[in-house]
């Protein structure tokens, strides 16, 4: 117990690259999200062709595969390498937008034909119709299982230990492991709760995000979403078919 | 030099091909261990037996919410300390296993909630005995709903297996890498590997899928 206070300080030094790579991992997601997302309802066969060919590569490869490629291989066909935790924010983000594509996609199609037709019927440009009208409908839907998905690459960001990123993970195996090989407990410990706060921070942020969202169409969140979402989990976009 | 050498490709295919196997295997069975420990988990806390529950909801919630990576650091590097020496790969079949467990856990409980109440009094009704209701009215009704989403999280815990190699297991990103540092070569070896996973996991998907239809169809 008495080597906490160390045990602590290394950990959050690792802090700072696992929030940084989180949170642009997030930032990534987000955009490829609403952009494939939306070219998987393009009424072009070519486009949604190509998006598919992306959604599942990335769906279909593991992570850890994608992270080698672009941190090992793409340096030789291109020539140029990546600092490792920029090339950990492009993987974390290219893997989970294209899951999120699939969340957008969902969820943009669960708006009930009517309000396409009302939007129609009120001369609203594609544009306007999408911005004013569909989005905002449809991303009450898409908050929650966006909350998972976000947690998931949370957890996901561990992996950058596997190329020298001092993240939080990195720093319990590769510097507290072999100078406090006796408190390995209390090492994984704080790991696991500095995890836990991280997600819990992601999750408080989401469902503030989904109160805002719901309130601006005049509703509450629901929690049907939401417990559908959580069994439906971080793979399962298309809900869990009960 | 090539950018791709098709004669080294072909050479290194093999070894590849037999890490493929272990990574089949440590699936595989890590499936086993998350499709029946899931199952024990969303029964028992279907119970609502006093402490155990709230001590079960905790534990699921960490597992949730925390790295696969740090779990199987965990397992490798903790409980040796308690007398507990695991081999890697067992650490791989437990890590994967319990950590996937917490997840389809969740997906037994929305199979449960969704049979019909009317079969529960029904049971009561016919005062079948606890085992018989569990056994022989809701997960026979329950299970198949879910299988879909079962499928999907087998396939997902195929795809995590390469965690393993900071651990040691050589699955087959590992000896991908291992084959490219013995020629300096990475461009073949991990292509392949990446190759691997797409060629099974998307077939594999697509049947999951059609399940999922089927099923909403039926």
């Amino acid at each position: 117990m008495e080597n906490l206070p160390q045990i602590v300080g290394v950990l959050s030094d690792g802090l700072p690259e696992t929030v940084i790579a989180t949170l642009g991992g997030v930032l990534l997601t987000i955009i490829l999200s609403i952009v494939a997302g939306l070219l998987l309802l393009s009424s072009s066969r070519t486009v949604r062709g190509v998006t598919r060919v992306y959604v599942e590569g990335f769906r279909g490869t593991s992570e850890v595969v994608q992270l080698f490629w672009i941190y090992f291989v793409l340096p030789v066909l291109v020539g140029f390498q990546l600092l490792p935790l920029f090339a950990g924010i492009v993987v974390l983000g290219l893997n989970h937008g294209a899951y999120g594509a699939e969340i957008v996609r969902g969820a943009v199609r669960s708006v009930p034909r009517a309000q396409y037709e009302g939007a129609i019927a009120l001369s609203l440009s594609p544009a306007q119709r999408m911005r004013r009208v569909i989005l905002p409908q449809a991303v009450v839907e898409m908050l929650p299982p966006f909350n998972n998905l976000f947690i998931q690459l949370l957890k996901s960001s561990a992996i950058l230990a596997l190329i020298t990123v001092p993240e939080v993970t990195r720093q319990a195996r590769e510097v507290l492991i072999p100078n406090f090989g006796a408190d390995t407990l209390l090492i994984f410990g704080v790991t696991f709760v500095i995890y836990l706060v991280l997600a819990a921070l992601i999750t408080l942020v989401m469902r503030l995000l989904e109160r805002m969202a719901s309130a601006r169409l005049g509703r509450r969140p629901s929690r049907a979403a939401r417990a559908a979402a959580r069994a439906a989990g971080p793979t399962g976009t298309e809900g869990v078919a009960v | 030099m090539p950018l791709w050498d098709w004669n080294y490709a072909f050479e290194i295919l093999p070894d590849l091909l037999w890490a493929l196997v272990t990574t089949i295997e440590i699936t595989l069975l890590g499936s086993v261990v998350a499709l029946l420990l899931g199952l024990v988990f969303a029964v028992l806390r279907r119970l609502h037996i006093p402490v155990l529950d709230q001590v079960l909801w905790a534990f699921i919630e960490v597992v949730r919410s925390t790295p696969l990576l740090v779990q199987v650091f965990f397992l490798f590097f903790v409980l040796p300390q308690f007398g507990v020496t695991l081999s890697a790969f067992v650490v791989g079949v437990v890590g994967l296993g319990v950590h996937y467990a917490t997840y389809t856990s969740e997906v037994y409980r929305a199979g449960i909630d969704a049979i019909p109440k009317g079969q529960w009094e029904a049971c009561t009704a016919l005062s079948l005995p606890r085992l018989r209701i569990w056994t022989g009215v809701i997960l026979p009704q329950a299970v198949p709903r879910v299988l879909p989403a079962l499928g999907n999280y087998v396939i997902s815990m195929f795809k995590e297996v390469p965690l393993l190699l900071a651990i040691g297991v050589v699955e087959v990103v590992n000896e991908a890498r291992e084959l490219g540092s013995l020629t300096f070569r990475y461009t073949e070896p991990y292509t392949i590997a990446g190759l691997l996973f797409l060629l099974l996991s998307y077939p594999a998907s697509m049947l999951v899928r059609r399940l999922e239809r089927r099923r909403v169809h039926a």
